[in-house]
């Protein structure tokens, strides 16, 4: 076992463990804040793998977050109020179970990421940023002007989801829920970055050209990256309705852009947990910090600003040294 | 007579004012070495970008295997067949030795959109990039991140990739540069036999390597092919003599 995979498991085991200890206690708050930080992992999850596997600097990951969100919130409230989502050609109900609201959101995110990497990977470098930036600007205006699911208010879930078997109200079930997300999305990135996909779109990332000359077109490849890594995103956000019971269009703004990409550069780009570590740490800075001084912020940008200088690696690279390929 | 693997006709590129490729006809046949000579600037690099369907020519038309391949771009052409190396090095320098054949395997078996099974687990792709990486001599250093290699290890795993696409027709552009004596008489060697598994186009600068290896010569100067024929043809050539080789000499 390398030190990152024992790092990793500590990770891992330490989020469940903050859980259950909080839920033993009657700290539901904790139970709470622990299902916050395997959420935002998973949006961050999702960011990696554009980001951190295939180099791909989105600014704009909050439409895909958003769009999850908005999946949840509209099914929930058409199922809220018996109002049928279509009508025509076939009619088709809003629905309340979780599974079929994550499909939903997944699909719904991933063929806006389809769309926005088709367009953005004409660029590359700084015009991607901003592409991306704009592309989710645009959906952030668009869900503020639109009335019909609360325009600027937001949109309310009333209760949470269902998922069979299980009381999602439960803090320590909901949990679960999202913790055990987190771990399959872990798993599944763990073995796409050892096959041949993860092969080909490391290579694209390091050298496109090369790419090319071996018969692979490193835009498709990107691109295929770009609508998993905005599928993980999307379920996130579902999530993160799902969390709050309430989704508005703060999910798509661009702060939020910037927080999903903080988690991922805290933590570590391209590091299998970086998502994980780098969303806890955020999360316990914001409580404990957001408390004591309105301008928690600040810290958050010094800690970033050293990050960037002096640990490329974030907090992974920093406890576990370098990655190492194959 | 046989078809010619590689047919360039009428090739022209102009960067501004200057002439890179100016009306380049060019055959590879099959089972040849085509060495491609010509002082620094000549165009040499440019006319294989042009092949390898990297930058669009001006004017003219390439045909691989007897299809015009004029429109295709770069991923099509490597997809019909064409491997290229590259003058500068250009391996991926975070992978290992065995992970840059893999791909150029997985690029040629279409084994690309693969996303659960681990890589180095498919003996679809680790046999026959192990097997490429044995040819060229580099089997002990499998293992080894390219970035770390020496510079001539470096530009013998590009020729390992060559080989893993088991292509129609291999470019190179200079393969010995900057390789040591040593390591440029087996690369010699070794591109010796390979003929036979498909014609070279090479670019080289080493001369004692292309009075070895080329069947033909092509003498390229200010984007022109002033003299084509056999070793001793070029050899005896007063006005290469002049343009080219007297400038090696001196
Ligand atoms: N992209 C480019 N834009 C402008 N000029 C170029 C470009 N690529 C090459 N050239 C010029 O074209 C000429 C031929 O270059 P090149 O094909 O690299 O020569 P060679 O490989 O024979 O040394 C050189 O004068 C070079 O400066
Ligand atoms: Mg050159």
């Amino acid at each position: 076992m390398t030190r990152e995979t024992a790092l990793n498991a500590l990770l891992g085991l330490g989020l469940l463990a903050v859980a259950l200890t909080a839920h033993a206690a009657g700290w539901t708050f904790t139970v709470t804040l622990a299902t916050k930080v395997a959420i935002l992992a998973l949006a961050g999850a999702g960011l990696n793998i554009a980001l951190g596997f295939g180099g791909l600097v989105s600014f704009g990951h909050a439409a895909f977050f958003g769009i999850g969100g908005y999946a949840a919130g509209i099914l929930a409230s058409h199922a809220m109020f018996y109002e049928p989502l279509v009508t025509w050609p076939v009619e088709i109900e809003g629905t309340r179970a979780m599974p079929v609201i994550w499909l939903v959101a997944m699909a719904a995110s991933g063929l806006a990421a389809l769309a926005i990497g088709a367009l953005s990977l004409r660029t590359r470098g700084v015009f991607f940023i901003m592409i991306t930036l704009a592309f989710a600007q645009m959906i952030f205006y668009f869900a503020i002007s639109w009335p019909a699911y609360g325009g600027e208010d937001g949109l309310s879930l009333g209760v949470r989801n269902t998922f069979a078997g299980l009381n999602t109200l439960d803090p320590l079930s909901f949990f679960a829920i999202c913790y055990t997300l987190l771990m399959i999305v872990l798993g599944l990135t763990a073995l796409l970055r050892c096959s041949a996909f993860g092969l080909a779109l490391d290579g694209a990332r390091q050298n496109a050209e090369r790419l090319k000359s071996l018969g692979i077109d490193p835009t498709r490849v990107l691109l295929t990256a770009f609508c998993l890594s905005g599928m993980v995103t999307g379920l996130s956000g579902a999530l993160y309705a799902d969390l709050n019971r309430f989704v508005s269009p703060a999910m798509l703004s661009w702060q939020t852009s910037g927080e999903i990409m903080v988690f991922v550069i805290l933590g570590g780009v391209g590091r299998l947990f970086g998502p994980l570590a780098g969303a806890a740490l955020y999360i316990v800075l914001e409580h404990n910090l957001g408390g004591v001084s309105e301008h928690w912020q600040f810290l958050l940008g010094l800690l970033l600003l050293l990050v960037v200088l002096f640990a490329r690696g974030g907090l992974i690279g920093l406890v576990a040294g370098e990655r190492r390929h194959g | 007579m046989a078809e010619p693997v590689l047919q360039i006709r009428g090739l022209c590129k102009h960067f501004g004012a200057l002439r890179a490729s100016d009306n380049v006809d060019l055959d590879l046949m099959p089972g040849e070495i085509h060495a491609l000579i010509g002082p620094n600037g000549a165009g040499k690099s440019t006319l294989i970008k042009q092949i390898a369907g990297e930058i669009a020519p001006d004017a003219g038309t390439i045909r691989l295997a007897g299809r015009d391949v004029t429109a295709s771009g770069a991923v099509a052409r490597a997809r019909l067949g064409l491997a290229r190396s590259f003058q500068v090095s250009s391996v991926a320098g975070e992978f290992t030795v065995l992970q840059n054949v893999m791909l150029a395997v997985a690029g040629r078996l279409r084994r690309t959109y693969r996303f659960l099974r681990p890589a180095l687990a498919d003996t679809k792709l680790t046999a026959p990039a192990r097997e490429a990486i044995a040819r060229v001599g580099l089997a002990d250093r499998e293992g080894m991140r390219a970035a770390d290699l020496s510079h001539g290890e470096r530009r013998t795993l590009e020729i390992a990739i060559a080989l893993a696409l088991k292509p129609k027709a291999f470019l190179l552009d200079e393969p010995m540069a900057g390789m040591g004596p040593e390591g440029a008489r087996s690369l010699t060697h070794l591109l010796d036999g390979l003929r036979h598994e498909a014609p070279i186009l090479l670019v080289e600068h080493d001369m004692d390597a292309v009075f070895a290896l080329a069947d033909r010569i092509s003498v390229l100067v200010h984007g022109r092919i002033i003299a084509s024929g056999t070793v001793a043809e070029i050899q005896a050539d007063a006005v290469v003599r002049a343009a080219y080789l007297g400038e090696e000499d001196a």
